[in-house]
């Protein structure tokens, strides 16, 4: 069996030779690397020279205002582009979105408006055929969701109670398994996936329908990446044979999949153990030197540095940058307890040192306590030095998606080729608050958006009363929301689908139905203020509340304060319980998140004062952090509040963005680094700190 | 048993070893020139904590502290040793590393004051001694009191066997002059429960405090010092040491 393909030869056999299963194949193969990072090696020559042409372009494309060229012609597909090099005599790893670096792609499908006005606001015309057809003959993802949005949908979206939703532009969010294609090669895959066409239930309801459609897109996807890859001279049919082909095979699957869409998130997955497998593999025969592996996974980041989307000024601004999200997740633990950390894993960070610091690709250690020591120290290190990594709990998230779940996005966990996720931006709860107060009312543009319910007349805002309201607006705010998302859903499915990421995917796939929460730490706060000091309204001229007093003071999020923490953790539980009432789309499992990251700022500024004090238009916390200033007890107990909201119930994530400055993290690093330690069996001798105590050989 | 304190620090980071729960105790006794916090000088001020809030604030987040502990700073945290050693009683119940960050002025070799000061250092794993100045004289100036009790205090605590850290602020023109730093180190070089020297340069954050209290800045125009400039001082000390070792 195991000899089935050359590229197999060496490798455990396991449950992944007889069905399409990349665990099973990692589980059954990989090695634990526990030393440190000296085995790393620096940039090659073509390294710097590559790095210099792509510092060179992105400088150009700065001073061209941010985008150096786009395509306004070319519909982008899988095949649409033939291959594109920075410098062929150099490059190890190969292919880019389009002919050219950091020339953007033009992708109609989302809608074409949006993509219209992302090539008008840089500066250039889309071929007005194209125009044409996709307004006229091709409907697309955008045209559809307005289409069947309700009048009450449309006023939620403008008056922001609801925002960010993904019905002009790509839902993003979905992680193909792209390492499928290398350790099977296509042709296998599009075996499987022939054979999950023949066995759809054969009563033609309309989710049959849809499904043997989809697994046709899907096969017809694969072909065209076997052709994208052939037009770069790769015949990747068939697994791929050593570390460079694999890497080769794996982001051909990555680029199609970022020629095809363009989502808010495109993140990668978890590819660097995987890897290794091959790398050790090379190494034991011979194949290749660390130096040669160092190059090509440099080279390979490289190419993930130049991944570009063609997008608005007014996204950027929700996204506070030009963010694609390529997320890859590295190291965790396995389920049988061994960490998954490998010299591969440290050959991704080492990335950073040999390129230099950069946001993308989002470099996200999934971070348990059990991580050996060195990587440990060695993740500090990099931290300490570029700034660009991310961390995640592994030991929280591992216990719900196993050892073979990524990252998309910042914090949306799924397993790999099983569960997807319909990305659902988010609801405004701190204006839902209001709302409550206000009996619908919105407090900035004064139009009658919610329900007319009763509204709040007395002067000083009674807790038990506006908890009642808030929970009756909630519930109304939950259900409209899930029921926008179903058809934004439902349209992305039609009119744009995902084709090459869902073919990387098993037939049965979990999808989770995701929401989001925007301005907790508002509302806890503000809750709090009601219940614990005394909270004035203000109203206009037409009796809507427009601001608030707060007289006394009051318990505040961020201080590990069980009073005000609970009204937060409540908060989410309930937001939750009430969008678990809706039907989803396709059986999507409801989540929530809390990590308004960027958007923060946008959401603020589109809803009035609130009752904890903060002023109309004021930025909202980030994620679920406390509001800026009002954590006055230190970091620790800033995060233990956070560390108490309910994680079953947000599931898609809770963020929490942190800044502090070198200093405060002890002195030279040390603490930080884990050097100075209590040891509390120390008797004499043992107890001296090394770092402490530099440059005193006595003893 | 409650105490008084100026403020608490959940992630403390420069105040002894790991992460630790910092609590800042109000009063303090020393009017260093250099005193970043003299809004912790006053007695009778601050806010009334219990041990107990203290003891389930560090419990219900301990995974952050278990490299770390907690460390009693101030403000002269000695000023309420009662209170102390039943919040430390209590911490090593808890298996909780416990510091006191000091100056040692309260010292005084009087029997009752050491009985009590021993029931508190039996459940003390470090003492963090901020010796400000080796010369009494010099001492006196920079903190209004003599120094003669605060060397005696680091000598009972060798008798003591308490781990010991020296922290040593550095000042231009007060505490930087070779031979003191040299003088310094043969000092703590001969105590047998040295473990560690944390030299600080000084920095002028404390600054705005004053002008906020009203208090008059006595070291205005110092320059804060550098980073290699303390390495230095540190060097002068490390030599110090070295040499009494030598010898003894």
């Amino acid at each position: 069996m195991i000899q089935k393909y050359d590229g197999w030869k060496g490798f455990e056999s396991g449950t992944w030779t007889k069905e399409i299963n990349v665990r099973s194949f990692i589980k059954h193969n990989f090695t634990p690397y526990d030393g440190n990072e000296e085995f790393l090696v620096g940039p090659t020559k073509a390294t710097l020279d590559l790095w210099e042409q792509v510092m060179d372009l992105t400088k150009q494309e700065r001073e061209a205002g941010g985008v150096l060229d786009m395509d306004t012609r070319v519909i982008s597909t899988i095949t649409s582009h033939g291959p594109g090099y920075l410098n062929k005599d150099l490059e190890k790893i190969v292919g880019l979105q389009t002919d050219k670096p950091l020339k953007r792609a033009l992708m109609p499908y989302g809608g074409i408006r949006m993509a219209e006005k992302a090539c008008k606001d840089n500066g250039y015309e889309i071929d007005p055929e194209i125009k044409e057809f996709f307004t006229t003959h091709r409907k697309t993802h955008n045209a559809g969701v307005f289409d069947a949005y309700t009048p009450e949908m449309r006023a939620c979206r403008s008056s922001h109670i609801i925002t960010g939703l993904p019905d002009a532009y790509g839902r993003g969010r979905i992680i193909g398994d792209y390492r499928r294609v290398a350790l099977y090669g296509v042709d296998r895959l599009i075996e499987d996936k022939m054979e999950q066409k023949e066995t759809t239930r054969s009563a033609m309801y309309s989710q049959v329908i849809q499904e043997r459609e989809e697994l046709s897109e899907q096969i017809r996807a694969l072909e065209d990446l076997k052709k994208m890859a052939l037009s770069y001279g790769f015949d990747i049919s068939h697994p791929a044979r050593d570390t460079k082909e694999a890497i080769q095979w794996l982001y051909f699957g990555y680029l199609a999949a970022v020629k095809e869409q363009n989502g808010a998130a495109m993140s990668l997955g978890r590819t660097s153990t995987f890897l290794d497998i091959y790398s050790e593999r090379d190494i034991k025969n011979g194949v290749y030197t660390e130096e040669e592996l160092q190059e090509m996974i440099d080279h390979f980041i490289m190419k993930l540095r130049l991944i570009k989307f063609a997008r608005t000024p007014e996204y950027n601004a929700l996204f506070s940058g030009d963010p694609q999200w390529v997320t890859e997740s590295i190291g965790g633990m396995a389920i049988d307890g061994r960490h998954m950390v490998t010299k591969m894993s440290y050959r991704y960070l080492h990335t950073l040192e040999n390129l230099g610091a950069a946001p993308e690709p989002n470099l996200t250690v999934l971070w348990s306590t059990n991580l050996p020591e060195n990587f440990k120290r060695f993740c500090a290190k990099i931290s300490i030095e570029t700034s660009s990594v991310q961390y995640e709990n592994d030991d929280l998230m591992r216990f719900h998606h196993g050892d073979d779940y990524a990252i998309a996005c910042c914090v949306s966990s799924m397993k790999l080729g099983k569960e997807m996720q319909f990305f659902g931006a988010r609801a405004n709860l701190a204006k839902c608050l209001l709302y409550a107060i206000n009996g619908g009312v919105d407090e900035i543009s004064g139009k009658q958006i919610a329900p007319k319910y009763r509204p709040i007349t007395s002067e000083y805002l009674d807790y038990s009363e506006v908890m009642e309201k808030y929970d009756a607006m909630m519930e109304w705010l939950a259900g409209v929301y899930v029921n926008t998302l179903n058809i934004i859903h439902y349209m992305h499915d039609k009119y744009c689908y995902e084709k090459i990421q869902m073919a990387l995917h098993d037939k049965k796939v979990t999808r989770w139905f995701a929401t989001g929460i925007a301005g907790l730490s508002v509302v806890a706060d503000s809750l709090s203020a009601i219940k614990y000091a005394k909270v004035k309204t203000i109203r206009n001229e037409d009796g809507i509340v427009v601001d608030y007093e707060v007289e006394g003071d009051f318990p505040k999020y961020g201080n590990d304060d069980d009073l005000v923490d609970e009204i937060a953790y409540d908060i989410v539980h309930r937001f939750m319980t009430h969008i678990k009432k809706n039907h989803t789309y396709r059986d999507g499992i409801p989540t929530t998140s809390i990590l308004t990251i960027t958007s923060n700022v946008v959401y603020g500024k589109n809803t009035g004062a609130t009752p904890d004090g903060r002023k109309k238009g004021e930025a909202f916390a980030p994620g679920a952090n406390p509001m800026h200033r009002r954590d006055t007890k230190g970091a620790v107990s800033s995060l233990a509040s956070v560390a108490k909201l309910p994680f079953v119930d947000a599931q898609d994530g809770i963020s929490n963005t942190f800044s502090i400055i070198p200093g405060a993290l002890g002195k030279d690093d040390q603490i930080f680094a884990g050097d100075i330690e209590v040891n509390f069996d120390c008797t004499d001798g043992a107890c001296i700190s090394p770092t402490l105590f530099e440059g005193l050989d006595a003893e | 048993m409650t105490g008084f304190i100026h403020s608490k620090e959940s992630f403390g980071t420069v105040d002894g070893p790991g992460i630790r729960y910092v609590l800042f105790m109000q009063g303090c006794p020393m009017r260093c020139l250099y005193c970043h916090n003299p809004d912790t000088w006053k007695t009778g001020e601050g806010t009334e904590i219990t041990v107990e809030e203290v003891v389930s604030e560090i419990k219900s987040n301990k995974a952050f502290y278990v490299k770390g502990g907690i460390t009693v700073s101030g403000g002269e945290p000695l000023l309420q040793m009662e209170f102390l050693t039943e919040l430390f009683r209590r911490c090593k119940e808890e298996n909780i590393h416990t510091c006191i960050d000091t100056s040692g002025i309260t010292f005084k070799e009087e029997k009752e004051y050491i009985e009590k000061l021993d029931i508190l250092l039996g459940y003390t794993d470090l003492v963090m001694l901020d010796i400000k100045h080796i010369e009494s004289g010099s001492h006196k100036a920079l903190t209004g009191h003599e120094n003669e009790n605060i060397l005696a205090f680091a000598k009972h605590l060798e008798e003591k066997n308490i781990s010991l850290w020296i922290r040593h602020v550095v000042v231009e023109g007060y505490t930087d002059k070779k031979e003191d730093l040299i003088k310094l180190g043969e000092f703590i070089g001969k105590l047998k429960n040295l473990k560690g020297l944390d030299v600080l340069p000084y920095h002028t954050m404390g600054v705005n405090k004053y002008k906020e209290l009203g208090i008059p800045y006595k070291l205005e125009g110092v320059q804060a010092l550098s980073k290699a400039d303390a390495q230095k001082a540190k060097e002068y000390i490390l030599y110090g040491i070295k040499k009494s070792r030598q010898l003894g």
